[in-house]
C-alpha cells in the first residue's frame, strides 16, 4: 500500500555534518591533541584521506568492496508487528546484515583501502567487544595487510569467541593489562604502539573519536548508512523523511553515519547512550585520546570507567561531533539502562525474529519507552539503525534470561 | 658554534634563566622526574634530587590515562591515584615545601591536558604559581593547539615547555622552539617514556635540528637512564630528563637516599663530558 508522496521542505543546509571541518573542529570540540610524535602521522592520514575521498577511483573501489564483500546496500526493514504494538511506524536500517555482523566493516574497509594507498603494510586497532577488531582482521586479510589488535584483558575474557575469530583471520591480539583493562585502556595502548610504528602502520580507529582527521573520516566512511537510509526512506515513506532518526551511541560511529544522511532534513535526531556510559548526556569538557570532547570524569578530572552490559558502549566519552550536535540542539542524547536494553532485545527477537546486538538494543529501548510515554506520537515514523547482530551477546544474555 | 638569536624582546622566565646560567658555565643539565603523591613523604624525593645536583625537577601530576607513558610511569600514576593523589593535594604538598628552605631548583610540573582543562587554564596556572612551580609540560598539547594555554601561562609566570619529536618537520620545529619557554623538550625517540638499552640515533639528529633554530636550552628525554646514555646525550643536548629509571626504583621501594645514590653517577657523567663541539 503505497501512499502519495507528501514531501516536506528540507531544512536549508547549514554545513552541519558536511565537509572536512576547519582545524578539525566541530564547534569547540575535536582538534588534534596528539603527542608531538603523532602529529605528523595524523596530518598524513588527513591529507591522504582528503585526496582519496575526492578521487572517484578510490570511491569506486570502496563501493565495490562494500557491495561484493560486505553485502551492501543493507535493507530497510519495516518492523511490522512491533510497530503495531507500539503505535508508531518503525523502520530498521539493517547493519546487522553486513559481513562480520556490524556497521564497523564500513569504516574498516575504507581505512584499510586508505592504508594500502598510503603504502602501509599493517593495521593497528583497538577493540572493546571485538566487533571492530574482527572487522579490522577481516579487512586486513582481504587486502593482504597485517593486523595488530589491542584488547583489554577483561574484554578478552568476556569475548573469547571474537578473540578466536580475530586470530583465525590472522590478526595478532595483544592483551592490555593496564588500567581498567577495557576499551579505554586498549585505545591508549594502541596509540602508544602507533607512536613507535608510524612508518609502516596505519592506526585504524574504530569510532568517531581520536585526533583529527579521525572523527571526520570515520563519519564520512559511515555515512553510507545514512545515505542509503535516506534514499530508502524517500522510496518507502509518504513524508520522504522519518519524523525521528534514532541510533545508539558509544563513541558514536553508527549514529554519526546515520545522522549524516538526515542532518539537512527536519528529522529529529536522537542518540541513545548507556546509562553507565553517557558521555554526551552527562560528560564534562575534556581531552582524551587526541580529541576535545565530553568525557565522564570525577571531581579531580580523572576519567572514570564506563559501565554497560553492551561492551561497545563501554566508553567514557563521545565523539566530538556529537558533543557539537548536542550543543547546537540538532541532536539530543538520552540514556537507557542495561535492563531496558535487555528487555528490548528480547522483544525484537520475539516480534520480528531479529536478535540485535545489545548496543543496538539501547536504541530500540528508547523507541519503546518514547512510544509508551507519548514522546513519539501515535503514527510517527521512526528510523532506527540496527547497528549489529546479537550473536556475540548470547552468552551474556544466557546468564540473564 | 654560535646559536641563532631568539627574539630578545621576549625576556626569558626564571626557569630558562636558571638553566641558561648553568649551561653557559658548561654544566650538563639534569632534570629528574617524580610522580607527585607516589608515597606519603614524596616531597623528600625532591630534596634528594636537589642534593644530588638536579638543575630542575619535574613533578608529574598523575592522570588516569597517560597515553604517552610507558608501563613504569603508568604504574606510578596508578599507584599515586590509588593513594588519593590529585592536582590539589600535590600542589598543597609543594606549597608546604616552599615554606621550608628553598630547594634552589626550579620545579616543572608535567601532566595531561585534561587536568588543565578540568580546572580551567587560568585557575590551573594560578594554582601552579601559588605552589611555587615555574614550568609546565603538557605532552598531549601540541603547539598548534596551545594558544589557549600559552598566553594564560605567560600571564601567570608559568613557562610552558613544548616538546619536539624526531617526526617533527623543520618549519614546525622552528615554531616549537620559538614558542617553547624554559627549554625545549626533545623527545629522543619515536616511542613512549621508559628505559631503553641504548640512546636512540634519532636523539642526535633531532637535537641538531633544534640547535639550528634556537639557542634555548635543549633537554633530551625518553629512554635515558644510565650514565653512558647521559654522556651520549650530553654530546648533543644541554642535558637530560630521567623519569622511568627513577620511578622504577621508587616503585621497587627505593627511598630518597637510594635515589640520591642512583643520580650521583648520572651527575658525574654530565659533569665529565666537556669535549662536545660547541
Amino acid at each position: 500500500m503505497r501512499e502519495v508522496p507528501l514531501r516536506r521542505e528540507p531544512v536549508p543546509p547549514d554545513g552541519v555534518m558536511g565537509g572536512p571541518p576547519a582545524r578539525g573542529r566541530f564547534g569547540e570540540y575535536g582538534g588534534r591533541y596528539a603527542p608531538e610524535s603523532l602529529v605528523e602521522a595524523c596530518r598524513e592520514v588527513g591529507e591522504a584521506f582528503r585526496e582519496a575521498w575526492a578521487d572517484p577511483g578510490f570511491r569506486g573501489a570502496l563501493a565495490r568492496l562494500l557491495a561484493v564483500h560486505a553485502g551492501r546496500p543493507t535493507p530497510l526493514t519495516p518492523a511490522l508487528r512491533l510497530s503495531e504494538e507500539l503505535g508508531v511506524r518503525l523502520y530498521l536500517k539493517r547493519e546487522d546484515l553486513t559481513h562480520t555482523g556490524s556497521h564497523k566493516i564500513n569504516n574498516v574497509l575504507g581505512q584499510a583501502l586508505l592504508a594500502t594507498r598510503m603504502g602501509r603494510r599493517r593495521l593497528i586497532a583497538e577493540t572493546g567487544a571485538g566487533q571492530h577488531g574482527v572487522a579490522t582482521a577481516t579487512a586486513a586479510a582481504l587486502l593482504g595487510l597485517e593486523a595488530t589488535v589491542f584488547m583489554g584483558e577483561r574484554d578478552i575474557e568476556r569475548q573469547a569467541l571474537n578473540v578466536f575469530r580475530m586470530r583465525m583471520l590472522g590478526a595478532e591480539v595483544v592483551p592490555v593489562i593496564t588500567g581498567s583493562r577495557t576499551l579505554k585502556d586498549a585505545t591508549s595502548e594502541a596509540m602508544r604502539h602507533w607512536v613507535g610504528a608510524t612508518g609502516d602502520s596505519h592506526y585504524c580507529i574504530g569510532s568517531v573519536v581520536g585526533p583529527d582527521p579521525y572523527p571526520w573520516m570515520v563519519r564520512e566512511l559511515q555515512r553510507v548508512i545514512g545515505d542509503e537510509a535516506r534514499a530508502q526512506c524517500a522510496a518507502e515513506l509518504r513524508t520522504g523523511v522519518p519524523d525521528h532518526v534514532v541510533a545508539c551511541v558509544g563513541g558514536g560511529s553508527n549514529a554519526a553515519g546515520t545522522f549524516a544522511g538526515f542532518a539537512d532534513t527536519p528529522a529529529r535526531l536522537v542518540g541513545v547512550e548507556a546509562e553507565g556510559g553517557a558521555g554526551a548526556a552527562r560528560g564534562r569538557l575534556g581531552v582524551l585520546h587526541g580529541c576535545r570532547s565530553l568525557f565522564l570524569q570525577d571531581g579531580d578530572g580523572q576519567i572514570t570507567q564506563a559501565h554497560s552490559i553492551a561492551a561497545g558502549l563501554d566508553y567514557p566519552g563521545v565523539g566530538p561531533e556529537h558533543a557539537h550536535l548536542r550543543d547546537l540542539g540538532r541532536a539530543r542524547y538520552v540514556t537507557v539502562t542495561d535492563d531496558e536494553a535487555v528487555r528490548a532485545a528480547v522483544r525484537l527477537a520475539r516480534t520480528e525474529g531479529i536478535v540485535p546486538a545489545l548496543e543496538s538494543a539501547h536504541a530500540l529501548a528508547w523507541v519503546i519507552r518514547a512510544a509508551g510515554d507519548g514522546e513519539l506520537p501515535a503514527g510517527s515514523t521512526v528510523l532506527m539503525t540496527l547497528s549489529g547482530r546479537g550473536d556475540k551477546d548470547v552468552s551474556t544474555l544466557k546468564e540473564l534470561l | 658554534m654560535t646559536y641563532p638569536r631568539t627574539n630578545p624582546a621576549v625576556a626569558a622566565g626564571a626557569v630558562e634563566r636558571h638553566l641558561r646560567a648553568r649551561r653557559d658555565v658548561g654544566r650538563g643539565l639534569l632534570m629528574p622526574y617524580v610522580t607527585g603523591g607516589i608515597t606519603p613523604g614524596w616531597t623528600d624525593y625532591l630534596r634528594a634530587f636537589a642534593a644530588a645536583g638536579a638543575d630542575a625537577i619535574e613533578v608529574g601530576l598523575p592522570f588516569s590515562d597517560p597515553t604517552l607513558d610507558g608501563v613504569t610511569i603508568q604504574q606510578a600514576s596508578d599507584a599515586a591515584l590509588a593513594r588519593g593523589a590529585s592536582t590539589r593535594r600535590i600542589l598543597a604538598d609543594l606549597s608546604e615545601l616552599s615554606g621550608l628552605p628553598d630547594l634552589g631548583v626550579p620545579l616543572v610540573v608535567s601532566t595531561y591536558y585534561n587536568l588543565v582543562l578540568h580546572d580551567g587554564p587560568e585557575a590551573f596556572c594560578a594554582a601552579l604559581r601559588r605552589a611555587g612551580v615555574g614550568g609546565l609540560i603538557v605532552p598531549d598539547l601540541p603547539v598548534h593547539e596551545a594558544d589557549e594555554l600559552t598566553g594564560v601561562a605567560e600571564g601567570a609566570g608559568i613557562e610552558l615547555v613544548l616538546l619536539a619529536s624526531p617526526a617533527t618537520p623543520q618549519p614546525r620545529l622552528a615554531e616549537i622552539s620559538a614558542r617553547s619557554r624554559g627549554f625545549v623538550y626533545a623527545v629522543s625517540l619515536m616511542g613512549t617514556t621508559g628505559e631503553r638499552a641504548a640512546l636512540a640515533a634519532s636523539a642526535a639528529e633531532l637535537t641538531g635540528r633544534i640547535r639550528r633554530v634556537t639557542d634555548r636550552p635543549v633537554l633530551l628525554g625518553f629512554g635515558i637512564s644510565t650514565p653512558d646514555q647521559a654522556r651520549g646525550a650530553r654530546r648533543h643536548a644541554d642535558g637530560v630528563v630521567v623519569g622511568a629509571a627513577v620511578m622504577r626504583r621508587v616503585l621497587d621501594g627505593a627511598g630518597p637516599d637510594d635515589l640520591r645514590a642512583f643520580l650521583a653517577p648520572l651527575r658525574q657523567a654530565l659533569d665529565q663530558e666537556c669535549d662536545r663541539p660547541r
